[in-house]
């Protein structure tokens, strides 16, 4: 994910074209049940050991709206600046032997959301047309063939995801290039992570991303045919599918012929994408308001509520991390997102250097801080800045902080890396210089390239001879000091 | 209003999942025809200010609390599947030879 | 008529059995053999019934026996034998709705109906028959065959509730419940003699209920009086947290308020359906409604006529929203999960071929009807318009409810006709719930009262209507005119 904070960008498409592109995002509510019946809301349980007469479309079931994921969706409305207002459920009829009903409850014209926006860390806003929402379906798993669904003998059919609350997030078209769409995730994801209100993991499906993809000339405004992707599984194949689907329509354009509308599977092994199956009728999904469920008209005196529960979201965190470390807020992006900000904060705030804790929490700590608390953690960054650990030796206590939780010296000692003593490696400096003397005339008089390698070949002799418990800075120091 | 066609007869059975022989097209597209044609009385109506009324009882908000209810036994449930196996309900291939 | 299996309360009320048996005079067990011999003696004419379950009926009436011997707290309708339309789920009882595409099925939950009246000490006797999901009003419409109405077994018995009230009108129980969309309570109750209650929309829950146009559907008695429908109501009704539309604040007990009379009510008769605009409307029936009219003037109700204009496009609005309604609600029918399967090479094949098979024609009909009108390019032109028709019809109703307490019409066009007369023509069998449909449409209550017979010697109902939670003064209304049907019986007698 490292690429959609620090802002590389590759062109997208050849050069006079320029990808248009919006995503519709469905985020699982982390609900301990599901939107219209009292199942649990789990992932991983036994196949359809969570259904009810509801859930299942049974004859004679109806449907009862859950609280709480009105309450998160008005939340995520907000967070995302939109226009919180009255909404009314709708059904959408089409058959799939997933839907119970063979309708999915979803809100249509009137979405409990609507008219938001999305700041991109970089500056760049995306629109957010609406969040609304709906019901998941349950799960088919293909038998037979190779597995794919085009082949399938048969298939089976667990209804435990069925009804589960999902709120999708349409996108206007806003989206330039396949970083700004990954950026668009990423944050977005953040921002549902602060809410709390999902687990939001692409990798088990709890937040979900299709992308509509089209292409046109740079400097023109329409809005060309596009194409929804589907079956995206992870912000690397976001970017993939998008830059491959859109080179597909600059080939069709540039080659007079022209992309149908469809929905197209992204099919990560081969790196394209495939059609659909096409359908002899157009989609009509004869919407109608749902008669067994009440229109939702939040009150002065729930919004207060909801704008109340809104937690620091990833822009601001950004922003204060940034303004005490003395970076800019796309340097910090990558801690924001991994939940590792106020751990930082705290470290800061104990005094440690706020370059080191950057540096050591965006590379060394990817997988987390583990036992270490951020006062242990500014303790170490104190004896590394302090010169008392090398980087390697810093490293070393590291790791081994974060699978103990114990304090920096206590490490270090029973490492025995205790701080080596100046007069030492003045000696060994001195051994060196009269073992290899040409080398040392390059290094004290040669030009900026010569003296920038034998810097290098004098400081791992050095290392060698200390089996690298010198201090890099130290060394450094004292090799100029003799030039 | 248009009048009804067997062709919206045959997309609208199509929708439905319903398959017609081309007699119960004729019948059905006569029968429905008369319906329509009662119905058609609506646009002697002005209804352009009228609000539409899906709810009687004009309730709102009804939500119900988080709360966890129990599930169905699922050796009951599959028991009512017309095939089922390995705990899931067993369909015939989504995509095959038609 | 003299061999005509008709014979309401054959063994007594719901109210006379259960006080006999929570005294100890009658023993849940014998009522319900008095009423299995019946049901022996006569089904085979009838076909009130898709099940009957004398088995699981017999263990749950010793029970009921056992519990007062032992002392026991048992409900108000302990002992009592009730026959359920087989459109309300049953746990473990298979639930058909009349077609073939529920083959086998047997639901793993009661509709609340059901619990409720189980929980009062009701004994359910079986499940029966109806115009396949409900769509129809003659109870002929079934995949099962139909059921003949017990005054004359060549007539229909209504529809689509025709197994339960003929139930009721055989004396095969004492009560039975029905669902009413566009009058399917009502006019089957008129056509066999019996009371028929269509309560307002959320008085009952409908959870469990199949779903036909849910914005319409409503559960109700059938009983052979007044009272008996008072206390099944007060039994069935109230909150359910498991239906979204079941109303908070109800209207109060109604075997409470039976005896508080008409005095000083103002009754409006419906100008429309008593001469107006609708045609077809028999003069023997309206001749009835008239009579009622008078009975309760005599009874101290002031009485006037009222005009409910939109009434007329009541049948155009309706046969646009159930069937919408309807179209969504059984696309469930898909060979997935239970019922009827017709294998397929692929899933939609299975659906097809499930559907097609599994529908009747009048299914068919409406779930057709039901998918044009929410149709891309017709679907503000119909549904949406009738939604509208929808508030024009409450705002006439709410204009005569500021002048009348209750309104009355009739229920039924016309009294039963012959079996067969109008399969062929669905337009003619609609005209039937003419009456009955815009208290569906504007959710408010209505009931047909059994006030006397028509030219042909059968069974005419009045309809009396009332306001969104109006039961109270509709049943006060329909009180009086069972008093003053039972004074002009005792008369001419
Ligand atoms: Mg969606
Ligand atoms: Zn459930």
């Amino acid at each position: 994910m490292s690429d959609t904070t620090t802002g590389r960008r590759e062109p997208t498409l050849p050069d006079g074209w320029e990808l248009v592109c919006g995503l519709e995002v469905h985020v699982e509510l982390s609900t301990a049940t599901k939107l219209f019946c009292g199942c649990p809301n789990e992932f991983g349980a036994e196949p359809n050991t969570n259904v009810c007469p509801t859930c299942l479309g049974l004859p004679g079931s109806l449907p009862v709206m859950n609280g709480a994921a009105v309450t998160s969706a008005m939340r995520l409305g907000r967070a995302l600046d939109c226009r919180v207002q009255p909404s009314v459920m709708a059904r959408k009829n089409y058959f799939y032997p997933d839907m119970p009903k063979d309708f999915q409850t979803s809100q249509y014209d009137q979405p409990t959301n609507e008219d938001g926006h999305l700041d991109l860390p970089d500056g760049t806003t995306i629109r957010v047309e609406r969040a609304h929402i709906e019901e998941d379906t349950g799960k088919s798993t293909h038998v037979g063939g190779d597995g794919r669904i085009t082949s399938a003998e048969y298939s089976l059919i667990d209804y435990n995801r069925a009804g589960v609350p999902l709120l999708e997030i349409v996108s206007h078209p806003d989206i330039r290039t396949a970083e700004e769409a990954k950026a668009y995730v990423a944050e977005l994801r953040g921002i549902v992570l602060a809410l709390d209100v999902s687990d939001a993991r692409m990798e088990e499906g709890s937040m979900r991303v299709d992308a509509n993809v089209s292409v046109r000339p740079v400097g023109s405004d329409e809005l060309r045919t596009r194409c929804e992707i589907k079956n995206i599984n992870s912000l690397s194949s976001l970017g993939r599918a998008i830059v491959h689907e859109a080179n597909r329509h600059v080939d069709l354009w540039t080659t007079g012929e022209r992309p149908l509308q469809e929905t197209r599977h992204w099919d990560e092994e081969a790196g394209r994408t495939r059609s659909g199956r096409s359908k002899e009728d157009a989609e009509d999904y004869r919407y109608f308001p749902e008669p067994d469920l009440t229109p939702l008209q939040p009150s002065e005196v729930d919004l207060e509520a909801v704008d109340a529960s809104i937690p620091e979201l990833p822009a601001q965190t950004r922003a204060r991390l940034a303004d005490v470390a003395g970076v800019t807020p796309p340097e910090v992006g990558l801690i924001v997102d991994r939940g590792q900000a106020s751990f930082a904060l705290d470290a800061i705030d104990s005094g440690a250097d706020a370059g080191r804790v950057l540096v050591h929490l965006t590379n060394n700590l990817a997988d987390g801080v583990g036992e270490m608390s951020s006062s242990a953690f500014a303790g170490l960054v104190a004896m590394e800045v302090g010169g008392e650990l090398s980087s390697t030796q810093t490293k070393e206590v590291l790791a081994d902080m974060v699978a103990t939780g114990r304090d920096a010296p206590v490490v270090a000692a029973e490492k025995g890396f205790e701080a080596m003593d100046t007069s030492e490696l003045e000696g060994l400096l001195d051994g060196l210089i009269a073992d290899h003397p040409g080398e040392w005339e390059r290094f004290s008089t040669g030009d900026e390239g010569d003296a920038k390698k034998m810097a290098g070949f004098f400081t791992g002799q050095i290392m060698k001879a200390t089996r690298g418990q010198a201090d890099g800075k130290v060394v450094a120091q004292l090799l100029n000091s003799r030039k | 209003m248009s009048k009804l066609s067997r062709d919206d007869v045959a997309h609208v059975a199509r929708l439905a999942m319903l398959d017609l022989s081309e007699a119960e097209i004729d019948t059905f597209t006569a029968q429905l025809g008369d319906v329509l044609e009662t119905a058609d009385a609506m646009a002697e109506l002005d209804l352009a200010s009228v609000e539409p009324t899906h709810h009687p009882l004009g309730l709102v908000n009804v939500v119900r609390p988080d709360d966890v209810r129990p599930s169905l036994d699922r050796d009951e449930v599959l028991s009512q599947a017309p095939e089922a196996e390995d705990g899931r309900f067993r369909v015939p291939p989504a995509l095959g030879e038609e | 008529m003299s061999d005509s299996p008709a014979a309401p309360a054959a063994f007594g009320t719901a109210v006379e059995i259960a006080s006999a048996v929570k005294a100890g005079e009658r023993s849940a067990l014998g009522v319900l053999e008095e009423h299995l011999g019946r049901i022996g003696a006569h089904e085979s004419s009838v076909h009130a019934f898709n099940a009957v379950i004398e088995d699981e009926a017999r263990s749950r009436a010793m029970e009921i026996d056992d519990a007062i011997a032992s002392g026991a707290e048992v409900g108000a309708l302990a002992g009592v034998p009730v026959a359920i339309k087989d459109n309300m789920c049953t746990r473990g009882v298979p639930t058909t709705c009349s077609s073939r595409i529920l083959d086998g099925w047997k639901p793993p939950y009661d509709a609340t109906v059901v619990t409720r009246l189980r929980e009062a000490g009701a004994i359910v006797v079986g499940k029966t028959n109806l115009d396949e999901f409900a769509m129809g009003s003659s109870t002929e419409n079934s995949a099962f065959g139909p059921t003949h109405n017990p005054w004359d077994l060549t007539r229909v018995p209504g529809g689509s509730s025709g197994g339960s009230a003929a139930a009721v009108a055989a004396g095969f129980s004492p009560i039975s419940l029905g669902s009413d969309t566009g009058g399917s309570i009502r006019q089957p109750a008129s056509l066999c003699g019996v009371v028929g209650v269509k309560p307002t929309y959320g008085a009952v829950s409908r959870y469990g209920l199949i779903a036909f146009g849910s914005s319409l559907d409503q559960i109700g008695p059938f009983t052979t009086d007044v009272h008996d429908a008072a206390v099944i109501m007060d039994t069935i009704g109230g909150h359910d947290p498991l239906d979204s539309t079941s109303a908070t604040d109800g209207h109060g007990s109604l075997e409470s308020v039976l005896s508080d009379g008409v005095d000083g009510l103002r009754v409006g008769l419906i100008t429309e359906m008593t001469g107006g605009a609708i045609d077809g409307i028999a003069p023997d029936v309206l001749a009835r409604v008239r009579a009622a009219a008078e009975a309760l003037a005599a009874a101290g109700a002031t009485v006037g006529e009222v005009s409910v204009p939109s009434s007329v496009y009541g049948l155009s609005a309706y046969y646009m929203v159930a069937p919408a309604e309807a179209s969504s609600n059984l696309a469930r029918f898909d060979g997935v999960r239970y019922g009827l399967r017709v294998d397929g090479s692929n899933t939609a094949a299975m659906h097809t071929a499930t559907r097609t098979e599994g529908f009747g024609d009048e299914v068919k009909r409406r779930i057709m009807l039901g998918t044009y009108a929410l149709s891309a390019g017709y679907r503000d032109a119909y549904y949406g318009s009738a939604q509208k028709v929808r508030t024009l019809i409450i705002e006439d109703f709410d204009r005569a409810y500021a002048d009348f307490d209750v309104l009355l019409s009739p229920a039924s066009p016309t009294t039963a006709f012959e079996m067969g007369a109008k399969t062929a023509d669905p337009l003619a069998m609609y005209l039937n719930d003419v009456c009955t449909i815009p208290s569906n449409l504007s959710g408010q209550p209505a009931m047909s009262v059994p006030f006397g017979t028509g030219d042909d010697g059968l069974p005419i109902g009045v309809q009396v209507l009332a306001p969104l939670m109006g039961e109270p003064v509709m049943f006060r209304v329909a009180a009086a005119l069972e008093a003053a049907q039972r004074l002009e019986d005792g008369e001419s007698r």
